[in-house]
């Protein structure tokens, strides 16, 4: 499959899994509560596309498009989204809390990071030659630990790649009432280098953070990337507090699908989208049936 | 390391690190001045910086942090043990524990083990005040998937000594997460040798967890049947032990004390066992008395027991601030005399 072809199947397929699952909330066959990646899509395979087998992902509470990009399987997500045994860990973790091979995520905001640098310490220590990549967002910086873990991170050199994906916003609260300063220079305050970019384009974001992968795996030290993204959909399933107005304009400007979907002659592209809508139910479907049923 | 058993709980506890650290290089230290010359503000972990250079890795004062980094390391196959320099400094662990360390295994439905021990001082008699006295442990009891362990200063049998031995169990062998609680005022009681216990009956009951971690029975030797059940553990069953010795020598009245070095999971037995033969319990920490360590002991052996449990009660410490002041400290937490009180009241009131 042609390079932008399989990038857009990748966009695709999370973004079909968020809406087949919010659809399906209403139904019941879900419980408990969900975090979309909607309209951060981008983020997810831009940086996870560079991965190694050996390299490990931490990954935060909106964690189903790292997952899925990390290469987690539809069907048993879905299944622990209903709380199935043959969820990805077995019903007990749900939404929030998965691990499958090397890809860990957890619902305390700043935690996450501290499992990171534990991880990476472990790492070095071993010679495994493996990074690990921690996804945060704007809203964890006003967790104490993650100053405190920077500066490990800093001084003990580990090859952690910081992903902060900054959509503006932490659940309601806009990051002008909760972020004071500047992000990159939180990081550069502990001699972290942090790259930035404003950007919901694949394409922009996927050759940035092939260097930073690079640049973290030969060096063993630590590196930032920032990226200005939009949360298109709620915080959860639907306590969204933005005016239709201003996730209109989200919609218009900042949809990687529609962003990247238009490089694709319309063929290709529907000829991807049918392949990957009839995936997706499948592993529903499957999800649903699987453990004896319905639960 | 020395050849002759150590003498102090604080030198066995050092040899107990000493052995792990040189049995398994995945066993790393991590904590607050822990580099030699100064080893650990208590000195619990002296000369280890010197023999381990590659596993002894000092922080900055961020035990949040420090804690929640050892939970990530275990996760990919390492040892940690964390130093935290005050156990009342564990308040800013309780999110890494309960919510990060202790989960893992459980939230990840059994795909992990987080291997942690935190290591950590409790307690008073030191004149330290009120954040540096503490005994919060009761805190972290009950939390699924934490061990909470607390040593005893006897040699027992092992060339450790039993505190070593408990601890460098809980490092290598112990699969869950184990907060190891300690005591400033226990680290430099001498080891009580069998020679030295030798007017005592000394039973020592396996715990089920698989590691070295027993529940120690003591009475007088050849005494009467014992009236009261004594719990205690750590440093306040050093005390409890001299209390029971005075209770038979200076008023007749003779107890059964039983320690128990694995505090949760809760695991009573022998305590129930004594209960059954004295019908009264009284149960000392050195934590303040609402929703403590006793509550629970108390609640637990009247579920076992049920009327065979004919008096019970708890002694603890004042429930406010430790003060700094050594009278007023004194005032505040249970000590010897306090025991002999209690169970003379207890013993007074009895039919």
């Amino acid at each position: 499959m042609e390079h932008n072809t399989r990038l857009y199947q990748q966009l695709y397929l999370i973004r079909k899994f968020e809406t087949l699952l919010m659809d399906k909330f209403a139904t019941g066959v879900f419980s408990g509560t969900t975090h979309t990646s909607l309209g951060q899509e981008a983020n997810a395979v831009g940086v996870l596309s560079h991965l190694l087998e050996n390299d490990v992902v931490v990954s935060n509470h909106r964690c189903h498009g790292h997952f899925l990009a990390y290469g987690g399987d539809p069907q048993a997500l879905f299944a622990e989204l209903m709380g199935k045994p043959s969820g990805v860990c077995g019903g007990v973790g749900g939404s929030q809390h998965l691990h499958w091979r090397n890809f860990y995520s957890s619902g305390i905001q700043g935690g996450t990071i501290a499992m990171a640098a534990g991880m990476a310490l472990a790492e070095k220590r071993a010679k495994s030659g493996a990074i690990v990549v921690d996804f945060m967002g704007d809203g964890t910086l006003g967790e104490g630990i993650v100053y405190e873990c920077l500066n490990m991170i800093a001084l003990w050199h580990l090859p952690i790649l910081i992903v902060l994906e900054n959509n503006h916003i932490a659940q309601t609260t806009p990051d002008s009432l909760a972020v004071a300063g500047s992000i990159r220079q939180r990081f550069e305050a502990f001699g972290i280098p942090a790259a930035e970019l404003d950007s919901s384009d694949i394409l922009e974001i996927l050759p940035l953070a092939g260097d930073l992968v690079e640049q973290v795996r030969s060096q063993s030290a630590p590196q930032a990337l920032i990226i200005t993204t939009a949360r298109l959909g709620s915080h959860s399933k639907g306590d969204d507090t933005r005016s239709s107005e201003e996730l209109d304009a989200l919609w218009q400007t900042r949809d990687p699908l529609t962003n990247h979907g238009a490089r694709l002659a319309d063929a290709v592209r529907s000829q991807v989208e049918g392949s990957v809508v009839a995936a997706i139910h499948s592993a529903f479907e499957a999800a649903l049936a699987a453990d004896g049923g319905a639960r | 390391m020395s050849d002759i058993a150590p003498r102090t709980l604080l030198d066995s506890l050092n040899r107990g690190l000493h052995q792990a650290l040189q049995d398994d290089p995945r066993v790393i230290l991590l904590g607050e001045d822990l580099l030699d010359p100064y080893g650990g503000a208590f000195k619990v972990s002296r000369g280890l910086s010197s023999a381990f250079p590659d596993q002894v890795l000092p922080t900055p004062i961020s035990e949040a942090g420090m804690t929640g980094i050892a939970g990530g390391m275990a996760l990919r196959g390492l040892y940690p043990v964390v130093e935290i320099m005050f156990g009342d400094f564990t308040t800013l662990i309780a999110d890494q524990l309960i919510n990060h360390i202790a989960k893992f295994n459980g939230m990840y439905s059994g795909q992990v083990q987080a291997p942690v021990v935190i290591r950590t001082p409790m307690g008073g008699r030191r004149g330290y005040g009120p954040t540096h006295s503490q005994t919060l442990e009761k805190h972290f009891l009950g939390v699924p998937g934490l061990t909470v362990l607390a040593p005893f200063n006897l040699q027992g049998d092992h060339p450790l000594g039993a505190p070593g031995q408990l601890l460098y169990d809980a490092i290598v062998s112990l699969d869950t997460p184990a907060l190891f609680v300690e005591n400033k005022t226990q680290y430099l009681l001498k080891l009580l040798t069998l020679n030295k216990l030798s007017e005592y009956a000394l039973s020592s009951t396996s715990s089920t967890s698989g590691i070295y971690a027993p529940i120690y029975t003591l009475t007088i030797k050849s005494a009467p049947p014992a009236e009261v059940t004594l719990a205690a553990y750590g440093y306040m069953a050093h005390l409890a032990l001299e209390a029971l010795h005075k209770l038979a020598y200076e008023h007749e009245i003779f107890c059964e004390l039983v320690i128990p070095t694995r505090l949760a999971p809760f695991e009573l037995e022998p305590l129930f066992a004594s209960v059954s033969g004295t019908g009264q319990l009284l149960a000392v920490e050195e934590g303040t008395l609402s929703l403590g360590w006793g509550a629970e002991v108390l609640a637990r052996t009247v579920e076992a027991l049920g009327p065979r449990l004919k008096n019970a009660g708890r002694l603890a410490a004042q429930e406010g601030v430790v003060p700094a002041s050594t009278d007023l400290e004194a005032a505040c937490l249970p000590g010897t005399a306090d025991i002999i009180k209690r169970v003379r009241e207890m013993v007074s009131h009895d039919g």
